[in-house]
């Protein structure tokens, strides 16, 4: 696991990000363009990558992220934006300037910093300089009053969270919290996915449609959206990632549940 | 109620959705059943009666539900249901092969301190699935009968009933309700004795349970009732909240599922299962290519198959009541009063039968089979996507598609939607899709004199409409907007005996309140038409009609027996007319106009009467006005555009 910690592969999961943001995946010679760096490496890099589970790669279409993979580039993405934000905001730097700076500094910070940074600058959505949004909070708060307190439980390195929305087919996550107290959320805890809960995606429907997950024996079909207010923890196990299988929903589906 | 009198029992049916609830209802009751709708909702109660034992005992099936809170109204009128109306026995039908999920609901059940009996339905697709559910072990574990079912081939249902009268005579003891950890449970005993001496229906343990999960309806309730007891409330929420993290909803879910995991666990074992064919049919049939087409295949099937038996049959009663109708001219003549009494009594009946039966009965039996074998879940899951664009999730698609055939099974199919505001949105969206009839005008008038592009313009005009006063729709109609969550059962074969008799007992339900509605409809018209006051509803249409549409004046009595059948239009204006060659008599814009409007106005008084039926008369004439209005209005800024354009 210690090549995942390093920086060119945080820079290339947050390259494969903005791509992946906006629907498509990646390529490897816009990647290679946006990382300056030669078509062979990132061919390299991305094969490694797939093998550590943390994209899945087509040929001829590029690279998404799986949802470990999603889980890391957040994180790394949301430090970026946040430090985007500052820079502007705080220390009134150019525009233009704040992307470059940010990137140096994002490697760096804890995530705890990042949380405290984020609740300084009044918990901004979006970056300075083209206007995306900064990726979610992974505290599990209902507003930022509960911030400091939630910073002091996770400590330095948080939990590796992301939405039940960005698992592949054939990934697994625990729940770790239903952001947003609407009823659709206590029906999301009626059926099942209360925190603790191991839950698998099946499949995925096409066009951003809904997704399938396997919980405590079940089969249930959730909105992409309403999936989009489930974090889930990616445990940090080097097997679990074997399990994915780079061609889709069809691999690893019986039905495992009843895991006590 | 440890006599029973008259050996009279009642019993009620309670589960999750695709369970098999229905099935042992279907097979319990036979023909003794009765379905019609929960007072004021447009929630199916289906009730009906058998003996056994020596006892008549009368069912009523409860809706399929996952949980006791106030998310749906089939979850309030199940727990009113079973807390005021105290039935004699509850048989919570457990599916075997989700063990967890179904003990969940049933552990919330016992909060309401019932008699219960357990049935543990579908242990054949349990078995299949690798899991082996010990009903012995299950029914020390929850304290109440648990019998093992595979409704069905009838299996386990006699024992089911020795079990429902064994504890309704008190020969069990009450079952006591789950104990959750010390924290939560010690502020559920201290809620319990504040709310005590308050008058609900409901017992107070279950009563605290409720107002730590902050169920709105049982707040209102308890709190005006005893307004001191919100302070308690919020304060040992609270104190739950910070022990554990997070708010006592979720951890009071949390634990209630934590005790059914424990208690399936205990009480099944897991082999590896074997990769059956229902597997492999919905890798197929979820598959994000295959999918699509084996759906594209089975819809357009389906749709084939509701309308050329539709069209077969509706003609051959058509046929069938012009034989009688010329047998009943032969007897009384074909003078006004007898001519009156066909049209305005008979046909009435007859728009009925040859118009809605033939694409209804199809119909109920394509949705009973696609819903019972779980392949709707399948369309929902791949057509959500799509169908968020006009702000409906994946199950709003098969009233759409059954729009084009015909309305009234579209509108009777948003039955499938899981909450009144989505029930109504699409029953709206679905009354403007262009049925069979319409079609007729558009094709016999609009591409026939017109031109074939323009009769594909107003088809795209009418699309355009549709998703824009969907998306409206979904803006003004109160509520929460619901994203999809929805279980997706094993695939299974539909059984003939339910889907026959399920279809028998909607019918009957449809003649009962939509029959009388056609028939008066009807019998106002051919009254109004036979005083002469039509021609004064013509003369006072005539600035709509002739003033503002540009219509000749005939149109407006036209438009107003189109009501009844929208193809009726085409033949009553050329009979008005004089000639069936419109080209002669109305210019290019005239017919374009006149197609137009009878494809957006008003629904035909068989739409009208099923979402009478199924909303109430008030939503009925809103959405019916709402299509006048803009049937007018943009009718007439139509004809306003077309005239800039240059088209005369």
């Amino acid at each position: 696991m210690s090549a995942l910690s390093s920086d060119s592969v945080e820079e290339y999961l947050e390259a494969i990000y903005t791509f992946n943001e906006r629907g498509e995946p990646a390529k490897n010679v816009e990647l290679a363009r946006r990382l300056r760096v030669s078509p062979p490496s990132v061919t390299q890099m991305i094969k490694r990558l797939a093998a550590e589970g943390l994209v899945e790669y087509e040929p001829y279409k590029g690279a998404t992220l799986t949802g470990r993979g999603m889980a890391l580039a957040q994180k790394v993405v949301r430090k970026h934006r946040l430090l985007e934000r500052f820079l502007h905001d705080f220390l009134g730097l150019r525009q233009d300037r704040v992307h470059e700076e940010a990137c140096k500094l994002e490697h760096s910070l804890s995530d705890e910093a990042a949380a405290a940074l984020c609740k300084a600058l009044d918990s901004p959505e979006t970056c300075p300089d083209d206007g995306n949004p900064i990726p979610p909070c992974t505290l599990d708060v209902e507003d930022c009053a509960q911030c400091a307190e939630a910073r002091e439980r996770e400590g330095e390195s948080f939990r590796l969270l992301t939405q039940l929305s960005n698992l592949k087919p054939g990934e697994e996550g625990v729940v770790a919290f239903i952001r947003g107290g609407t009823t659709a959320c206590q029906r999301l805890l009626d059926m099942g996915l209360t925190c603790g809960t191991r839950v698998r995606v099946v499949n995925a429907a096409p066009f951003r449609g809904p997704i399938e997950i396997a919980v405590r024996g079940s089969t249930l079909a959730l909105g992409r959206r309403l999936a989009g207010h489930v974090f889930v923890e990616i445990e940090d196990d080097s097997t679990a990632h074997r399990r994915i299988h780079p061609h889709g929903p069809h691999h690893g589906r019986e039905r495992r549940g009843w895991r006590r | 109620m440890e006599k029973i009198e008259g050996g009279r029992l009642r019993v009620a049916l309670a589960g999750n959705a695709n369970v098999g609830k229905s099935v042992i209802f279907n097979q319990l009751t036979g023909l003794h059943q009765h379905v019609g709708n929960w007072p004021g909702k447009t929630v199916e109660r289906a009730e009906g009666s058998l003996s056994f034992g020596g006892y008549t005992i009368d069912v009523v099936d409860l809706p399929g539900i996952y949980s006791l809170s106030t998310y749906s109204i089939e979850e309030l009128i199940s727990r009113e249901y079973i807390a005021v109306e105290r039935p004699d026995v509850l048989i919570n039908v457990v599916d075997a092969s989700v063990l967890e999920r179904n003990l969940f609901f049933t552990l919330q059940l016992l909060e309401l301190e019932p008699r219960m009996v357990v049935a543990l339905n579908q242990v054949d697709l349990a078995e299949s699935k690798g899991i082996h559910v010990d009903a012995v072990k299950l029914s020390e574990l929850l304290e109440v009968p648990v019998v093992p079912t595979v409704a069905t081939k009838n299996i386990g249902l006699q024992e089911l009933m020795r079990k429902v009268i064994e504890v309704a005579r008190g020969e069990w003891k009450h079952p006591a309700p789950i104990r959750y950890g010390s924290e939560v449970e010690g502020r559920i005993e201290a809620l319990t004795e504040a709310v005590r001496g308050v008058e609900t229906p409901y017992p107070p343990r279950w009563v605290a349970i409720k107002l730590l999960e902050g169920d709105d309806e049982i707040k209102r309730i308890v709190y005006r009732l005893k307004p001191s007891v919100e302070e308690v409330v919020e304060r040992l929420k609270r104190e739950i909240e910070e022990i554990h993290g997070h708010d006592a909803a979720s951890v009071i879910a949390s634990e209630r599922y934590a005790v059914a995991s424990r208690i399936a666990a205990e009480a099944s074992v897991h082999r590896v299962p074997r990769r059956t064919l229902a597997d492999r049919l919905d890798e197929a049939t979820s598959h994000p290519v295959l999918g699509y087409v084996f759906m594209a295949a089975v819809v357009l099937a389906v749709f084939y198959a509701i309308f050329t038996f539709g069209d077969y049959t509706s003609g051959l009663i058509g046929e069938g009541f012009e034989a009688l109708r010329a047998i009943y001219e032969g007897c009384f003549g074909s003078g006004p009063v007898a001519a009156f009494v066909w049209d305005g009594l008979v046909e009435g009946i007859i728009a009925g039968v040859t118009i809605a039966l033939p694409y209804i009965v199809p119909f109920y039996v394509a949705l009973s089979v696609l819903e019972d074998s779980g392949y709707l879940a399948r369309i929902a899951f791949l057509m959500d996507s799509a169908m968020h664009k006009i702000g409906l999730h994946g199950k709003g698609f098969i009233p759409m598609m059954l729009g084009f055939g015909c309305n009234v099974p579209a509108c009777l199919g948003c039955r499938i939607m899981e909450t009144e505001r989505e029930r109504l949105i699409c029953a709206f969206v679905a009354s403007l899709i262009p049925c069979a009839a319409r079609s007729i005008v558009i094709m016999g008038l609009v591409a026939e004199y017109v031109g074939f592009e323009w009769a594909i313009a107003l088809y795209l005009i009418d699309f355009v409409l549709i998703f824009a006063l969907g998306r409206l729709a979904f803006k003004v109609v109160p509520g929460e907007p619901m994203g999809l969550i929805m279980e997706m059962p094993a695939y299974r074969r539909p059984t003939l005996r339910v889907t026959a008799s399920r279809t028998w007992f909607k019918l009957k339900d449809f003649v009962n309140t939509a029959f009388p509605i056609m028939i008066a409809g009807n019998l106002v018209i051919q009254l109004a038409s036979l005083v002469g006051l039509l021609d004064l509803v013509q003369g006072a249409l005539s600035p709509v009609t002739v003033g503002w549409l540009g219509l000749p004046a005939a149109a407006g009595v036209t438009l107003i027996f189109g009501v009844l059948r929208k193809e009726l239009t085409l033949i009553l204006l050329a009979a008005l007319l004089g000639t069936s060659n419109f080209a002669l008599v109305l210019t290019p814009t005239q017919m374009f106009i006149f197609a137009f409007v009878v494809m957006i106005y008003v629904p035909c008084i068989a739409t009208i009467a099923v979402l009478v039926k199924e909303f109430g008369y008030k939503r009925a004439a809103i959405i019916s006005l709402t299509e006048i209005g803009l049937a007018v209005a943009l009718g007439g800024i139509l004809l306003r555009i077309l005239t800039l354009l240059g088209f005369g």
